[in-house]
């Protein structure tokens, strides 16, 4: 075979590949989305899940995700900056740094059920505070934080030099320099980048099987006192999750629409992490532009 | 007035192990222009960096020797740099404004250090931009983005922004050199205006522009100041032989 | 002029407070710099805790219970709820490795494949449309995967081969696709940071791009390519929910790849639920957490020794 031949047989392969891939993310799309399209109504969105009746929906669900992304959030973007703005700005080159970036790095790689039993272990029974959505929120902390403090780390880097040169040599605090020229230049960066973490810390479910709990009390909507037990807006309730959810009824749901009710959850997920990945997209331009407008 | 208003006594700054300056000593005399000058790499700019402590921000940069001003010597461990660099405000090679609005970019300096009446900082702003020769061209739009002026705009910004914490040094790296001629023209003029107020350093590779602007002038070569006298001494009648290899365009 | 000396005479009121009180810009400092430090504290404080917390308790099999360590590791067994409670783990153990290394052998080459073509073939289509498509499948959760996984993989490996259609296969399969963008994003950043020069040499030579891909670009590139090959295994050893609803959850080595198995993640998944907190069964469902935990710093120091041969 002449290398001209291989040449054509292998550039021929790379693209067989590369649509392969194309098609693959394509058929996954597509199938969640045709498949469970169908399921999903104002009723499914909004109603309890019914144990072995058909006809349940995941209201319940939806809100403990999004309130529960709510709650990580409040809690993980403060460590995060804080301990990003320490590595970008404040670590000097070292061995104290040098394993404080490992620490970072195996945290990262943790797998997410580790994490989850951590969490089972201490927050939930030494701290004593059950199966909550407060439980889950920490444990999910501990899940994101290392992408925030490199998100956070990464876009103060990308500041440029003299903007933060500048700031200093009008006489400005390294802190005030920090707070008041250098993050807002990075806020686009950081908002696209916290986005795209949301959309990871919406998804997760391992870290939240024995944190958040496998179940949620019946909740009243019409009560928003945040400290009574039937309230949805309670943080220390358990709270089931729309993917806990997902796998749940996958390996043991009782109700004959089980697979059914699976598809459409799973399309939803899928819909939320779509409107993530673009939001973040979208949103990071628009900041951009807005920060760096010319007009 | 016939105190230095600021002196740099054996000046040495290594990178690393690499020393980037071997044991400059200069005084600034209180409201003239100083221009250093040589070729790339001789460390003119590291020099310039020295004096207000902005080579601290740089990992492994170390500055050793005396710095002194208003009867100070601010190249010590526990001086504040916070307070020194309100007293010499830089100017750098590429325009750098905040990005904010234009009055923001002036009022940012003085409102931090404590001046928080509203009159007062327009005050401030119109004064800064006036002196920078800037008012005219920006009093209808102070609060667009400053980062839709032109160049020139923008380093004369950066000239008003440093003046509005009323320092008494101005450092400026090269900072006519990416802008076009009529710019660079302009920015020149403003330096002849403020030395009468201020104390400038500047750096520069044009030695038309040393020559035009500045009553004296260093002569930097390989870490060290060749020759440093009255800018017409300088450019008329070098003592150096490299000096006037420099100056002639017979050099690197 | 009367409006600097308005000024002048504020600073200098200041300058006077200042000698007495303490500076607001030094205290401003101080609190920076305590924030931060607090912030880096907890995250340390944190991974402290995950290593004592999951070591005191996965360390209590062999203290307590009297499980020997060659026991668990190595032996085929798991039963904990006879009479005689066996505790061999190496079934999940051998899953775990099975899945996470199957999975690594089929994304690996379709990874470095799309880096290829998104590098070196059409960099404009690949920025369009294959990096947009790896970035998306990194955010699909696993919860998802594992579902498809369950209404596709399961069925359609079971029409072709004989058995269930769970197991191993399907676990890799869906692990494959979980970690491709992983290999694909860090076998991509290091194509595209190899220099224009040692490849123009290649081609200089008259060799035909696929001759410069394999005998230059790759070689060149291999620790890279290895690190992302790691970090995807990395991922998906750890990986719990998406392999436990595809891979059967039977405790012992299978013998073939369509047979129902488990992994570590699978069993602690499905047990830990199960278990009173504090008796031999629960003790020994942390010792695989420990496992889990100590694999984790093997593939993060084999990341760091490929990185070093890289960057030298």
């Amino acid at each position: 075979m002449s290398a001209k031949t291989a040449d054509r047989i292998a550039t021929g392969v790379i693209y067989a590949v590369s649509a392969l891939i194309v098609v693959i993310l394509a058929g996954l799309l597509g199938y969640i989305i045709f498949r469970g399209i169908g399921h999903i109504s104002w009723h499914f969105l909004t109603s309890a899940p019914q144990t072995i009746k058909a006809g349940g929906g995941i209201g319940p669900q939806l809100f403990n995700s999004l309130f529960l992304l709510v709650l990580t959030l409040i809690i993980t973007i403060p460590l995060g900056l804080g301990a990003g703005i320490y590595m970008s700005e404040y670590a000097k080159a070292g061995r104290l740094t040098d394993t404080i970036r490992l620490i970072v790095e195996v945290l990262s790689s943790f797998p997410s059920i580790v994490i989850g039993l951590f969490g089972l272990l201490v927050i939930v029974n030494l701290f004593g505070l059950g199966f909550s959505l407060f439980s889950g929120a920490l444990a999910l902390t501990v899940f994101n934080l290392p992408l925030m403090v490199r998100i956070t780390e990464q876009a103060l880097r990308g500041v440029p030099r003299e903007q933060k040169e500048a700031s200093l040599a009008l006489g400005l605090s390294r802190w005030k320099t920090i707070t008041s020229v250098m993050l807002p230049i990075a806020t686009p960066a950081i908002v696209t980048g916290t986005i795209l973490a949301a959309g990871r810390v919406f998804g997760e479910a391992a870290a939240l099987l024995f944190t958040a709990g496998m179940s949620s009390p019946r909740l009243d909507f019409t009560n928003w006192n945040p400290l009574d037990e039937r309230s949805p807006l309670n943080p220390f309730r358990p709270a089931e999750t729309l993917a806990v959810h997902i796998w749940k009824i996958n390996s043991e749901g009782l109700a004959p629409d089980a697979s059914q009710i699976a598809a459409g959850a799973s399309a939803v997920l899928i819909i939320m992490v779509l409107v993530f990945n673009f939001g973040a997209r979208w949103f990071g331009r628009y900041l951009h532009r807005k920060f760096t407008a010319t007009k | 007035m016939e105190t230095q208003s600021l002196t740099a006594k054996n000046i040495h700054v290594h990178y690393g192990e690499k020393e980037a300056i071997k044991g400059v000593s200069l005084d600034f005399a209180p409201r003239e222009v100083t221009a250093l000058i040589g070729p790339s790499g001789c460390g003119k700019s590291t020099f310039l960096r020295s004096l207000n402590r902005m080579n601290d921000t740089i990992d492994n940069a170390r500055v050793t020797g005396e710095i002194w001003i208003d009867g100070e010597n601010i190249n010590e461990p526990g001086v504040d740099v916070v307070l020194l660099r309100q007293k010499i405000g830089m100017v750098w090679q590429r325009p750098n404004p905040f990005h904010k609005s234009i009055y923001e970019n002036i009022a940012f300096g003085p409102r931090y250090h404590g001046i928080k009446n509203k009159k007062q900082l327009d005050h401030i702003v119109e004064d800064c931009l006036r002196k920078a020769a800037l008012w005219d061209e920006t009093k209808d739009r102070l609060h667009n983005s400053a980062l839709a002026l032109s160049g020139g705009q923008q380093q004369r910004l950066c000239i008003a922004r440093s003046i509005a914490v009323k320092p008494k040094v101005i450092l400026m790296d090269e900072p006519a050199s990416a802008l076009d001629p009529v710019s660079t023209a302009k920015v020149e003029e403003l330096i002849s205006e403020l030395k009468q107020d201020y104390t400038i350093v500047i750096v520069t590779h044009n030695m038309h522009q040393a020559a035009r602007v500045s009553d004296k002038t260093a002569f930097f070569y390989m870490g060290k100041v060749v020759e440093y006298d009255r800018t017409e001494k300088i450019f008329t009648n070098p003592s150096e032989k490299a000096t006037d290899d420099y100056i002639s365009g017979r050099f690197g | 002029m009367e409006r600097p000396a308005v000024k002048d005479n504020h600073m200098e009121q200041q300058g006077n407070r200042a000698r007495k009180v303490v500076k607001p810009h030094v205290v401003e400092e101080w609190v920076g710099k305590v924030y931060t430090a607090i912030c880096i504290l907890v995250l340390v404080v944190t991974i402290g805790a995950i290593v004592y917390f999951v070591s005191s308790r996965g360390l209590t099999t062999f203290i307590k219970d009297g499980v020997s360590l060659s026991g668990l590791l190595g032996g085929l067994k798991w039963d904990p709820e006879a009479d005689i409670p066996l505790y061999g783990a190496l079934p999940f153990i051998f899953g775990s490795f099975s899945t996470s290394l199957l999975a690594a052998l089929i994304a690996a080459p379709l990874g470095v494949c799309a880096a290829v073509f998104m590098t070196q073939i059409m960099p404009g289509i690949g920025k369009r449309i294959l990096q947009p498509v790896i970035e998306l499948l990194a955010g699909i959760p696993s919860v998802v995967f594992g579902f498809v996984g369950l209404s596709v993989i399961v069925p359609a490996l079971r029409s072709i081969f004989p058995g269930q259609g769970i197991g191993i296969a399907a676990g890799a399969i869906v692990l494959s696709l979980m970690i491709l963008p992983t290999i694909t994003t860090i076998a991509t950043d290091a194509l595209a940071g190899l220099s224009a020069g040692l490849k123009e040499g290649s081609y200089a030579l008259g060799a035909t791009r696929w001759q410069t891909i394999y005998r230059i670009v790759i070689p060149t590139t291999l620790p890279a390519l290895l690190t992302g090959v790691v970090l995807g295994m990395s991922r998906a050893f750890g990986e719990a929910l998406a392999v436990q609803m595809v891979i059967g959850n039977s405790p012992h080595i299978p013998h073939s790849l369509f047979e129902s198995a488990s992994t570590l993640t699978s069993v602690i998944t499905l047990d830990m639920g199960n278990t009173v907190m504090g008796s031999a069964h629960n003790n020994a469902l942390w010792s695989l957490a420990l496992i889990l935990l100590a694999m984790t710093f093997v593939f993060v120091f084999v990341v760091r020794f490929l990185e070093r041969r890289k960057n030298r």
